[in-house]
């Protein structure tokens, strides 16, 4: 983490505010520049705003699910090269299928490690 | 009136008739048959009613009064019995393919020749009389109408015409298909119009006579009661009266199922034994109405002219005429022109089948010489025959008429062809319903009993008409006092027609049981009786219940069925054949049993049965069979059929039983589904709280030099998230409980105020918070309940923490009123929030709604709240509700009934 570098946009979507706690806590601390949206909208909104590098999204949401913006982001040429990382309560073998179907690069089941987490951040933004 | 006019009207009657009958053998061949309704038959059935009900009637109420009813009382008391008497008739006839009385009567007791034979015979002298009388009516009634007098004409007078043209008309309808079976639609449309212009015309008369002529059924009692007879006509006479009613009714009874045209219309004709339903209650309301205006017009009769002026059988046609209604008198005519057209069609149709299947047919075929120079031409011979039956049956009408009826009056001459039918009733009724009836019994008794209807009816009235010494009545023949006619073996104060009854009833039926009972029967007549009794057990395997043994080959059973059906039929008849019975073609050319039954049937269909049994007889070499070989055979296939029977049961019980474990599996599938699905949202909705304990800890964990601001909300944050996981996993438990009835209430005597307040007082902190206007209206004095406390204090803060949460956000506003109303206590709590749509109040109510559905989903809350409340409610006998609309607010209501009863207590 060289402070000459720019710092890397992290996008954080999730519904429940106890979840966004310690996201955000977490990536702060790591460097990065954190944004935060509380729904598909909101993260749609801040994709095409501030081009993240990083999205970790929830899946079930209301309005717009993270399987849509997921794809949004995959439509769009100004985010090539993005990580998305689903964070999920979903743990079925279908739905992980699905999110690496719609592009995902990683698929982290609820509840997760935070080390774990963050060692899969580095390692796709090391590259 | 101009008499050739009314020829010509009679003609073009014919005319439109011919019109009719084709037109609905057109339709019928194009696949819309007419004829196949109930009200149809029933009306066929109301040839019944024929000149004698039309011009009869009215002439006996005139004369003997109230009498003239009994025959109409004995079809109509009839009636009901039909779905036991006709319908078995119906469907023997169906299943062997059976056409005339006589030839019933034949098959029953084993296809008996002479039986047929003499059941012929009796048919013809014992109806000729009664198609006299439809010529007498048809000539007295043009007479009158065109007043010429017909005693003066010579020969060939108009009778001798009117004979010899219905004679035509029959032929050209009635015998344009060889096969007796085939139905004669045209003729059944023909006879159903005849019997509603009867009707008709018979009531429009009626109307006429008491309401224009006089003034309604009141004005015509009352002036005849001035009549020096009136008294005479409407009582029973002293002696012998109700005697004399009581054989009248059991003698229609008869007649309405043995006269041969009640048995063409009623069985050969019948389309579907169903419509036998409609028939028991149609035709007595058709006699029923036909009679209403017989006694007015009989009155008015007798009041409007002197003594003798005119004939009583008359008066319908009398009284229209002498007030100046020609029209009205032409219909008249016309409608019993048609009432006596429709018997005589009828009745020589089936009489000329009768006399050709059963009289020429035999003859025939029984000379070997005459069988083998017409082999080709049998069938035309058959048509012909009959077709000159048709003619000679009308000529002897005429004949009797002139000879005999014309001093008669309708129903005298009636009567006795009713009598002679009646002389049928011991063999079919008993052939019908006991096995043991013999042919000797049947022989016997319909003879004796013919000979003494001959002896005690016929003979009498050849006395009166100077054929006969009048000694024999007074004397007895031969000076034979016990052999006088109408006081048989010194049987005296009887009416004529009671005393022939009873001795020729009481001879007959006595012969036909005690000679049954001596007889023995052949191994034919035991299998027909058998076939007879239990028709509705072999009517589908008919063919096998036939039990006959012997050789017959192939081509002689083709060629003969081709002699008799056409090539083409005889195809189209071994094809449905070998469709009911598939089995491979014998090698040797033999034919099946059941092919050799099924031939005789058909051939039976042309033939008659007894002379079909003769062909068949012909061309096969039979074994001798006995008694109990038949007994046995047929034991055999009765048991053959319960088997079927039996097994049908069984694989429909099976496929029942297969379909509702299908239902039940599907049922567990859709339970094990909803359970699955179940637990899936349970899982999903405790990761959610575990996921942030987790990963707030391990960075609490990981971060010991955070800063304490941050700890603080880590830490507070875990022990809500905790708090939720608990509520969560309480909750489910709780749903599980009431869901498997497990949960227990435990009742107690509630005031529901104060549980109310509780609610609102453990909340206060959040609505202040939120600075939301609660309003709490609770009724005074209201009753206490008998319920689970802290069950209700768990609803009650549900709904009202619901309502908190869903407020409008600004001025937030929430109603809680309690009130009684109609033996409930019913609960509001009301809302400002912005209101839930249809679908989903129909859905709120279910587990996780909201988790699936994401756009209501609100961070807090189980999801589970909504769907406890319901099933605590709904264990206290209540109900709960909501009712919304969109933007306007939420009012959530539930009823508690005042009493619970104990076992509703238990979920």
């Amino acid at each position: 983490m060289s402070k000459n570098k720019e710092k890397l946009k992290v996008l954080v979507v999730d519904d429940e505010p106890s979840i966004l706690l310690p996201l955000e806590f977490l990536m702060r601390k790591n460097g990065f520049q954190v944004f935060i949206a509380r729904n598909g909208t909101e993260a749609i909104d801040s994709v095409d705003k501030e081009l993240p590098e990083v999205v970790v999204l929830d899946i079930m949401m209301p309005d717009v699910d993270g399987y849509e913006v997921c794809r949004h982001i995959r439509e769009k040429k100004e985010m090539n090269g993005a990580k998305v990382i689903f964070l999920s309560a979903k743990t079925k073998d279908a739905d992980i299928k699905k999110g690496y179907a719609v592009g995902a690069d990683l698929y982290i089941p609820k509840p997760f490690s935070t080390r774990f987490l963050m060692e899969k951040i580095k390692d796709l933004t090391a590259s | 009136m101009n008499y050739w006019l009314v020829i010509g009207v009679s003609f073009l009657y014919l005319a439109l008739l011919f019109g009719l009958a084709s037109w609905a053998e057109r339709r019928s061949a194009a696949g819309r048959s007419f004829v196949s309704n109930p009200y149809i038959y029933a009306l066929s059935m109301a040839v019944y009613c024929t000149a004698w009900t039309y011009y009869g009637s009215v002439g006996r109420a005139a004369t003997s009064g109230l009498e003239y009813l009994a025959i109409y009382i004995g079809p109509t008391l009839m009636a009901p019995l039909w779905w036991v008497v006709l319908r078995k008739i119906i469907r023997i006839c169906k299943v062997q393919r059976i056409t005339t009385i006589a030839d019933f009567v034949a098959s029953r007791y084993g296809k008996s020749i002479t039986l047929g034979s003499l059941v012929t015979v009796v048919c013809v002298v014992g109806i000729i009389p009664y198609i006299s009388i439809q010529l007498k009516a048809i000539a007295s009634s043009l007479s009158l109408l065109t007043d010429t007098a017909i005693q003066q004409e010579n020969f060939p007078d108009t009778s001798f015409f009117i004979a010899v043209g219905l004679g035509l008309f029959t032929i050209v309808y009635g015998t344009r298909h060889v096969e007796a079976t085939e139905r004669h639609e045209g003729m059944v449309t023909a006879i159903a119009f005849e019997s509603v212009l009867k009707l008709v015309v018979f009531m429009m008369a009626g109307v006429f006579v008491t309401y224009f002529v006089f003034n309604g059924f009141d004005d015509v009692m009352l002036r005849a009661q001035q009549l020096p007879n009136f008294e005479k006509l409407m009582t029973f006479e002293q002696e012998g009266g109700f005697g004399e009613w009581f054989w009248m009714v059991f003698l229609s009874m008869l007649a309405i199922l043995f006269l041969p045209r009640q048995f063409q219309v009623a069985v050969v004709e019948n389309v579907n034994e169903q419509h036998l339903n409609k028939a028991m209650w149609l035709f007595p309301l058709y006699l029923f109405a036909i009679n209403i205006f017989v006694l007015p017009i009989a009155l008015g009769g007798n009041l409007l002219f002197p003594r003798g002026a005119f004939d009583a059988d008359m008066f319908v046609l009398a009284i229209p005429l002498s007030e100046g209604q020609n029209l009205l008198a032409l219909l008249v005519y016309l409608g019993g022109y048609s009432a006596a057209t429709s018997m005589v069609i009828v009745a020589t149709i089936s009489l000329s089948v009768m006399m050709s299947n059963n009289l020429v047919m035999p003859l025939m075929i029984n000379t070997p010489y005459f069988k083998a120079a017409n082999q080709d031409r049998l069938t035309r011979i058959l048509l012909y025959s009959r077709r000159f039956c048709i003619m000679l049956v009308l000529l002897l009408a005429y004949l009797y008429y002139k000879g005999v009826a014309e001093y008669y009056s309708l129903v005298e001459v009636g009567l006795v062809s009713f009598a002679a039918v009646a002389q049928f009733a011991p063999a079919i009724i008993g052939g019908i319903f006991w096995k043991e009836g013999s042919k000797g019994g049947a022989l016997a008794g319909i003879l004796v009993g013919s000979i003494l209807w001959f002896y005690t009816l016929v003979v009498p009235s050849m006395v009166g008409v100077g054929m006969l010494p009048t000694s024999v009545m007074s004397e007895g023949p031969f000076g034979m006092a016990w052999l006088r006619p109408f006081e048989l073996f010194g049987l005296q104060g009887m009416g004529y027609i009671s005393h022939a009854m009873f001795w020729s009833m009481f001879l007959n039926s006595g012969l036909y049981i005690g000679v049954s009972l001596l007889s023995r029967q052949t191994s034919q007549e035991r299998n027909q009786a058998e076939v007879f009794v239990d028709i509705f057990r072999y009517s589908t395997v008919y063919e096998s219940s036939i039990v006959w043994k012997g050789t017959a080959y192939m081509p002689d059973i083709k060629s003969m069925l081709v002699s008799f059906l056409g090539e083409q039929r005889t195809e189209k008849a071994l094809k449905s054949f070998r469709n009911k019975y598939p089995a491979p073609e014998d090698a040797t050319g033999k034919a099946d049993p059941k092919l050799v039954t099924y031939a005789e049937k058909l051939l039976s269909g042309v033939i008659g049965s007894s002379s079909a049994r003769i062909m068949v007889a012909s061309v096969v070499k039979e074994e001798e069979i006995s008694i109990e070989e038949v007994l046995n055979i047929l034991r055999e296939s009765q048991q053959l059929i319960s088997i079927n029977n039996e097994l049908r049961r069984k694989s429909l019980e099976l496929r029942q039983a297969t379909e509702q474990l299908r239902t039940a599996n599907e049922r567990l599938k859709h339970l094990d589904e909803l359970k699955d699905e179940f637990l899936s949202t349970v899982t999903h909705e405790l990761r959610t709280p575990l996921t942030s304990i987790r990963a707030l800890s391990e960075i609490l964990y990981d971060n010991p030099d955070m800063g304490r601001e941050d700890q603080e909300h880590f830490l507070h944050t875990i022990v809500k998230e905790s708090e939720r996981l608990t509520r969560l996993i309480t909750q489910v438990l709780d749903l599980e409980r009431f869901e498997s009835g497990r949960q227990k209430l435990s009742l107690e005597p509630v005031q529901l105020q104060e549980v109310v307040n509780e609610a609102v007082e453990a909340l206060e902190q959040l609505v202040e918070e939120k600075s939301i206007e609660l309003v709490v209206d609770v009724q005074q004095s209201l009753p206490s309940i008998n319920a689970d406390r802290d069950r209700l204090m768990q609803v009650l803060v549900n709904l009202i923490s619901n309502a908190i949460k869903f407020c409008n956000p600004e001025h937030g506003r929430i109603i809680v009123s309690v009130y009684y109303l109609d033996g409930d206590v019913k609960v509001n709590v009301v809302d400002n929030g912005k209101g839930i749509d249809e679908e989903s109040q129909r859905q709120i109510f279910d587990k996780f709604y909201q988790a699936r559905n994401q756009n209501i989903r609100k961070p807090e809350g189980s999801g589970l709240g909504l769907a406890i409340s319901k099933k605590i409610i709904e264990s206290h006998q209540g109900r709960l509700w909501v009712e919304s609309e969109p933007g306007k607010g939420a009012k959530f209501s539930f009823t508690l009934p005042v009493k619970v009863t104990a076992s509703a207590a238990k979920v």
